[in-house]
């Protein structure tokens, strides 16, 4: 039993990164209306970001986070204005296939620049593990749940209580109709992928606490394991991304223990397939109807 | 249009009958033709000057993407020999003297890329190839230097398969003769009777060493109470290592390679673990991805070549010298391959390629990674070296 | 009349390029690095212009079709493997036997799968294609890791019109399909499905029968890739496989079938070029890969031909 009950507290600890990323996913995904293929790349760029700050630039760790964050704001306003925004009115394929674009594009400067080796790591956050029982829970995984758990708080809340927040739910619903209420969707997309950015920013640095170690390629099967958890969730549904964050990492755990390490990816991908296709709406989305 | 189009039409049928008359006349010899023209030119070129000529070896390994830092280090290792050889007075092959000539070819370790790269290499002209670095590669590349019959030494594939034919060999040990040596170290040595595994599933090189270090540890009648399996890409070992946390394993067999090994040491610390690690020869280099040096203190690993032995000094300091890096295992491999062609070379007495493939089981090489001969499968006869980090070092073991 | 034409260039080109492929072997003007490239083109042709069909025509964006690949080339080593035959009828049989394998599989990932559009049925062609490589990878028959090797070479340079006539039927095959009367509904209507079944077209149907060829002469290539290279393994057919088949459909031209044999062609010689740069390689392929769409889909393109025509109108009128 304790066992079980430990495999369950490394499910959390993964899924609370990937609640961390499908929160970003979702937001984007529910305002926008595409799959940002990037953003697993926007969180590499954050951790890559945060270790120059303070390993090569030697900046206090406050600096070098908020650097980290400023760097990948940045980045996903550029890329949303040079990359998604001129297709704002081609198929869906095409910003597909310009956001698979941008997402190769980031993984092979960082290989050029900071090569393949994995870099080394020492974690910023130093919380002691909390120990219960015999069972032990890391602090970056305690530190990972509360960021998670604020991150949605506040998102919910900008999303419903501000100004922007509103506007960002009338582009979500009918750009044009939007556009004609005095909303400047452009400016309003921009901020989307602005919030998005930063959250994948914290997920990166929160992500090489975790794992102390850089690639590359550190942000690619995260962010795809945290669409999947943000449509389990119900995509553009802020609150369903942290549960679907946190009940991917659960099922991971639990497959990978008990039915078989090597077919854990496949179940993760079953899940996908599954939800969408007998409830694409999701554990908590509602179901929309395709209008003509 | 229209007559454009037929005036190629006649062009083409032209073209195509002269060519059908002139592959009835080569029917037999055509297919290797362009193989054989290419080596000839090469050897012709050396042989025709009193005093020897050049000899190029040519190199197989991945410069660029994921595994480029293997390939890269092969290179460099081999350019260190060729330089040494040459500044020396090149080789005295009989009569003439030879100098060397590296000529590296990327590979992508991709068993696509690789057969290209050699080809190209052919279409160069080589004397001896070394590689391919990863066994992929290296398995996929066989097929084609053993029709053109060329003596092909792998530096570091360690693929049961890349012997194969007569005129491959190899410098390392090969996959399961490392996942036996392991196990009876854990056994004999350590004293270990209760082991569990971590494994990657989806790499043939950590698979293949997993299955003879079972197979063995079980004969020799340890326990094996975990195997867990892993994919490639993984970073997260929590679950893995619960569940062996569960089992009363006295030691964790880890055969993968340094950057799987620097999670699995790292988490196990995290998880309060405190069992000793065993690995095999991919955890060169852990000692530079890992934060906290105390994670891997105390674990032993397989591996042919120690930096900081002072019998490679010289090496080393060549390496740094020209590289601005302190060489590892793929580096002494590249480096001791130069090594072994230069004696095959010096044996035969000649540069043709079956004499100088008969002379390498007459040879023994005393490099860096150790003396070794080789054997007519193509495996090397060498001791296995075993090092500890003890206090954050890299330590030889006796 | 006119259709008459276009058979004859079809035929043609057919006769020309293989005329051309055959002389330049014979008198050994290729050297082996370029020898070497053939049948590889002759695989890329063949998947670009497979995932041509799904992604260009229907328009839906298939991240998988290197999971087809490989079911192809497993089922068809493994025949080639298992059974004992003369080379011609082995890999003849190893060639159908893949592709209808991978056609099988299209059909059952097709049918749930085309219920689901756009950016969904990305990601879960994406998600069937790590599926298949998980699975190929714990499955005992298909060795694992380590993969299927000593494949006989029955597909390499030497059996060179095998693969031609292979090629050539995967391009005729497509382009029939594309032309027929209902390839060329869904085309006019592909961006407006309610609109294309209200008009009596049955989409489903149609969409299905193109991804199950899709996945058919992908499986195909699969099968020559596997008797061309001698060794698969299942991290060979991953995600970036499946994206550098889509780099060559589009740059090639959504849609072109012909821009897609051009660009196979261009795109797998490229490498051998820049050898010793495949960082940049990739790097410059996704930045093309950007700039395509941007320069296709963003009026920009439009702008310029409309200045290009009216300054041609204007010389003409003058």
């Amino acid at each position: 039993m304790k066992n079980v009950i430990e495999q369950l507290i490394n499910g959390l600890s993964t899924g609370s990164i990937y609640a961390l990323i499908a929160l970003g996913y979702t937001m984007v995904y529910g305002i926008a209306r595409m799959i940002n293929f990037a953003h697993g790349d926007i969180i590499m760029v954050g951790a890559y970001a945060l270790y120059v700050g303070v390993s090569l630039m030697n900046l206090p760790i406050a600096a070098a986070i908020l650097l980290s964050i400023i760097v990948c704001a940045v980045l996903g306003i550029t890329v949303e204005k040079v990359a998604y925004k001129p297709l704002r009115k081609a198929p869906p394929l095409a910003v597909l296939i310009t956001a698979i674009g941008v997402s190769f594009l980031l993984q092979n400067l960082a290989l050029l620049i900071f090569k393949a080796t994995p870099i080394p790591f020492q974690s910023v956050i130093q919380v002691p593990s909390v120990s219960i029982g015999g069972i032990t829970i890391s602090g970056v995984t305690i530190v990972t749940l509360v960021m998670t758990l604020i991150s949605m708080v506040i998102l919910t809340l900008f999303i419903n209580q501000t100004r922007a927040g509103s506007a960002m739910r009338a582009v979500s619903e009918d750009k044009g109709a939007a556009e004609l209420m005095g909303i400047n969707v452009n400016r309003t997309i921009s901020q989307t992928f602005a919030i998005g950015s930063v959250l994948a920013a914290i997920a990166g640095i929160l992500y090489i606490c975790q794992y102390q170690s850089l690639r590359p390629t550190l942000g690619a099967l995260p962010g795809i394991k945290a669409f999947v958890a943000a449509v389990l969730g119900g995509i553009g549904n802020v609150p369903g991304a942290m549960l679907g964050g946190i009940v991917l990492g659960l099922i991971e755990s639990i497959a990978k223990a008990y039915i078989s390490t090597e077919l854990s990816d496949a179940i993760v991908f079953g899940v996908l397939v599954v939800v969408l296709l007998v409830r694409p709406s999701g554990l908590l989305g509602k179901l929309k109807n395709e209008k003509v | 249009m229209k007559k454009l189009l037929s005036m190629l039409l006649i062009a083409a049928m032209v073209l195509s009958m002269t060519a059908c008359s002139s592959g009835t006349d080569a029917a037999d010899d055509s297919s290797d033709a362009a193989a054989a023209e290419e080596g000839d030119t090469a050897e012709d070129a050396a042989e025709g000057s009193a005093e020897g000529g050049t000899f190029v070896i040519g190199g197989l390994g991945p410069l660029t993407g994921d595994a480029a830092s293997y390939g890269i280090s092969v290179m460099q290792g081999g350019q260190i020999a060729v330089d040494e050889i040459n500044a020396a007075g090149g080789v005295q092959v009989g009569d003439a003297t030879y100098m060397l000539e590296l000529n590296f070819a990327d590979d992508e370790a991709s068993e696509d890329t690789v057969i290209t790269a050699y080809n190209s290499l052919m279409d160069s002209g080589i004397n001896a190839l070394m590689g391919a670095v990863t066994s992929g590669a290296c398995l996929a590349v066989i097929e084609q230097s053993s029709q053109d019959g060329i003596l092909q030494i792998t530096p570091s594939g360690s693929a049961l398969g890349c012997t194969e034919y007569d005129n491959t060999f190899r410098l390392c040990f090969t996959d399961p003769l490392q996942g036996t040596t392991l196990a009876d170290y854990a056994v004999d040595n350590l004293g270990a009777s209760k082991i569990a595994v971590i494994y990657n599933n989806a790499d043939e090189y950590s698979t293949g060493i997993m299955e003879a270090f079972v197979e063995e540890a079980e004969a020799k009648g340890a326990e094996i109470v975990a195997n867990e399996a892993f994919v490639t890409g993984d970073v997260d070992f929590r679950t893995q290592l619960t569940s062996i946390k569960a089992t009363d394993a006295e030691l964790i067999c880890v055969p993968a390679y340094y950057q799987d090994a620097t999670y699995i040491t790292q988490q196990a610390k995290d998880l309060e673990m405190d069992i000793p690690f065993i690995g095999s020869d991919g955890w060169d280099g852990v000692l530079g991805t890992v934060t906290d040096v105390t994670t891997v203190e105390g674990a032993v690993f397989l591996s042919p070549f120690l930096a900081s032995d002072p019998a490679v000094a010289d090496f080393v300091e060549a390496y740094e010298a020209a590289y601005n890096a302190t060489p590892d295992q793929f580096a002494a491999d590249g480096y001791d391959t130069v090594y072994v062609i230069k004696a095959a070379m010096e044996q035969a007495g000649s540069i043709e390629s079956a004499d100088l493939i008969a002379a390498m089981t007459e040879i023994q090489v005393d490099g860096v990674t150790g003396s070794v001969t080789f054997d007519a499968t193509g495996e090397p006869n060498k001791a296995a070296k075993f090092v500890k980090i003890v206090n954050g070092e890299y330590t030889a073991m006796e | 009349m006119k259709v008459d034409k276009k058979i004859i260039v079809r035929v043609l080109a057919i006769v020309l390029s293989y005329a051309l492929i055959t002389f330049l072997l014979r008198m050994g003007l290729l050297n082996r690095q370029y020898t070497a490239l053939l049948i590889p083109i002759g695989v890329n042709i063949m998947l670009a212009v497979s995932l041509n069909l799904v992604t260009g025509f229907l328009g839906e964006l298939s991240l998988g079709h290197a999971g087809f690949m490989s079911i192809g080339a497993y089922a068809g080593a493994l025949f080639s493997l298992h059974v004992e035959m003369p080379a011609l009828p082995s890999i003849l049989l190893a060639m159908v036997i893949g592709g209808v394998t991978a056609a099988v599989f299209g059909f059952l990932i097709g049918v749930p799968v085309l219920r689901l559009r756009g950016d969904y049925l990305a990601i879960v062609t994406l998600a069937f294609g790590e599926i298949i490589k998980s699975v190929l990878n714990a499955l005992s028959f298909t060795n694992g890791a380590r993969g299927l090797s000593k494949i006989p070479l029955n597909a390499n340079y030497e059996h060179y019109t095998i693969v031609f006539i292979a090629v050539v039927i995967t391009v005729l095959v497509i382009a029939n399909v594309v032309d027929s009367r209902h390839g060329r509904a869904v085309c006019s209507v592909r961006d407006n499905y309610i609109a294309a079944e209200s008009v009596g077209i049955h989409v489903s149907r149609f969409k299905i029968l193109a991804f199950v060829i899709g996945a058919f002469f992908a499986g195909v290539a699969g099968a020559i890739y596997a008797h061309n290279v001698g060794i698969i393994k299942p991290t060979t057919f991953d995600y970036n496989q499946s994206i550098e088949i889509l780099v060559i459909v589009v740059l090639g031209g959504m849609g072109s079938i012909k821009g897609s044999i051009i660009a196979a062609i261009i795109l797998t010689a490229l490498p051998e070029v820049l050898r010793g740069a495949d960082d940049m390689r990739m790097l410059l392929y996704s930045i093309a890969l950007i700039a395509m769409i941007l320069i296709n889909q963003s009026g920009f393109k439009e702008k310029l031909l409309e200045r290009f025509h009216s300054g041609k109108k204007q010389k003409a009128g003058e």
